[in-house]
């Protein structure tokens, strides 16, 4: 629609799955991350070992989706659903989602906020909490607990001035205590 | 009438059928192999004294004492789902690989979808299919919430099932022209669910037993067609009327290449065998291999669960 640009590069379709390029060389759509920065991504943010993702494929449905399909597919593609939504790009600070981060970020070394038992049970509610102790960077962290023998992801933090916000979505929190 | 009376003849012990039918139906849960282990999660119950029971047939299916498991931590982390135990049987019997392209004709809102993806080992393509948008939002949030990776949500009819989305007939590498296993866990009079919905037969009809009946045919017919030879197709559904069950399958052996195989239900899962007559009809007598389970059999709901092999 940009004529007046006289860009003549295709434009992300939000209603179909798209393949995300490999690396910048190989990109066509305008803004669309490639798989290298995703990967790239997740490791520089949190952590996570770039082989977590050998298995997978990246696609981007609606604008700056990112979804994780554990096998590959005829690209583009015009189904409802694609694997797991992962994160939210296209915008300054990529936002991971909730499932995403229960799924694989057991593997994290990096801002991961670790909540003791009353921390926890506030942030599954979906309540904002007081912080101070945090020193990693500020934005979205992993935020987790002790869970049988583990670290277990509960959700994404957003971690913004002694105060850790909890985004999980209202159809997952839940009252534990 | 109760229309289960229908089924008196059927049965070996019509006073403990009934009897179980007037039961409520205890809460199950599934654990979740893509998030944890059938120990962490009923060591994660036993820290939140949670009571609960394993099945007699399965570690990972688990009885649970009183509450729901909404409000429980594994529960939080997607490590169980509830899911009724009869209804874990289908999964059991398609026995998807890792890898492999399987089909969920029927599956919002995805119970047994999810279950498949788990015993995928959450790898391949798992295709999760349904007619009905506001249905498939809930398997979407189920498979969400369960961390599932491996699962394609389409909103088809099943019936004429496309896959020219997945560039069927196409040269391109990753096209899919087959499916290697299919699951029709079809809709149905739900009979079978009286236990969990007391009202379920409310609006119970002959004619809709047979209007539901030929969308089953068709549903089924499409499966076999689009799997590839030497591939399985399952069966299931929450009914006890043959119409809905053994002469869909009798149909369904006539018009398409496939035949009925063997399948053994779980130790310690009581079944009886598939009916070949029936209000007048005889049917195909291999539809004798499916599996009929009565409530009164292992303290569930009511299922029908068949197995079939596609043979060109
Ligand atoms: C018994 S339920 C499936 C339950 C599901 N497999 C599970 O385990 O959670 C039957 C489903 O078939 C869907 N359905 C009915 N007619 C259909 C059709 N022609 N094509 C595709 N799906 C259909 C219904 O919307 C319903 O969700």
């Amino acid at each position: 629609m940009s004529d007046d640009t006289g860009d003549q590069r295709p434009e992300n379709d939000g209603q179909r799955f798209d393949r995300l390029p490999a690396t910048s060389d190989e990109r066509v759509v305008a803004g669309r991350p490639t798989r290298e920065e995703v990967v790239g991504w997740w490791e520089q943010r949190y952590g996570l070992p770039p082989e977590t993702w050998d298995g997978h494929t990246f696609w981007e449905k609606g604008n700056g989706k990112i979804w994780a399909f554990a096998a590959d597919l005829v690209s583009p593609n015009p189904v409802e659903g694609l694997g797991l939504r992962i994160l939210r790009a296209r915008q300054e600070h990529w936002k991971p989602s909730t499932n995403a981060v229960q799924r694989f970020c057991g593997a994290a070394s990096k801002n991961v906020v670790l909540l003791d038992e009353d921390e926890a049970e506030t942030f599954a509610r979906g309540d904002d909490q007081e912080l101070e102790r945090w020193e990693g960077d500020w934005g979205y962290v992993v935020a987790a607990h002790e869970f049988e023998g583990a670290v277990e992801p509960i959700g994404v933090g957003l971690y913004l001035h002694g105060e850790l916000r909890s985004t999980v979505p209202k159809g997952r929190q839940e009252d534990l205590s | 009438m109760n229309p289960l009376e229908r089924y008196a003849p059927l049965v070996d012990d019509e006073e403990a059928f009934f009897e179980a039918c007037d039961r409520p139906l205890p809460s199950v849960v599934r654990v979740n192999g893509i998030k944890t282990t059938v120990e962490r999660a009923r060591s994660a119950l036993d820290a939140g004294d949670v009571g609960y029971e394993a099945t007699d047939w399965h570690p990972g299916i688990l009885k649970l004492d009183e509450r729901g498991p909404g409000t429980t931590w594994p529960y939080f982390h997607g490590w169980l789902h509830g899911q009724e135990e009869v209804s874990a049987l289908p999964a059991l019997a398609l026995d998807p690989q890792p890898g492999e392209v399987i089909w969920d004709a029927c599956a919002a809102p995805g119970s047994k979808t999810t279950q498949l993806a788990d015993l995928m080992d959450d790898t391949g393509t798992l295709i999760g299919n349904d007619n009905n948008l506001g249905r498939l939002s809930a398997l979407r949030h189920n498979a969400e919430r369960l961390g599932v990776s491996n699962l394609v949500v389409t909103n088809q009819d099943a019936r004429n099932y496309s896959l020219k989305p997945f560039g069927e007939d196409t040269d391109d590498p990753e096209a899919i022209d087959a499916f290697d296993r299919a699951l029709v866990d079809a809709p149905c009079s739900c009979e079978g669910t009286i236990r969990k919905n007391p009202d379920a037969l409310d609006r119970w009809t002959m004619n809709h037993v047979h209007s539901v009946a030929g969308i089953q045919k068709g549903i089924l017919r499409r499966a076999v067609q689009a799997t590839r030879e030497g591939g399985t197709v399952v069966y299931s559904t929450c009914t006890f009327a043959p119409e809905e069950n053994e002469a869909v399958l009798d149909h369904v052996l006539g018009e398409e290449d496939c035949q009925m195989v063997e399948w053994d239900a779980p130790d310690g899962f009581e079944t009886a065998l598939g009916v070949t007559e029936w209000d007048g009809d005889e049917y195909d007598p291999s539809v004798e291999l499916a599996h009929r389970v009565y409530p009164h059999h292992n303290d569930t709901g009511g299922f029908f669960c068949a197995k079939l092999e596609v043979t060109a």
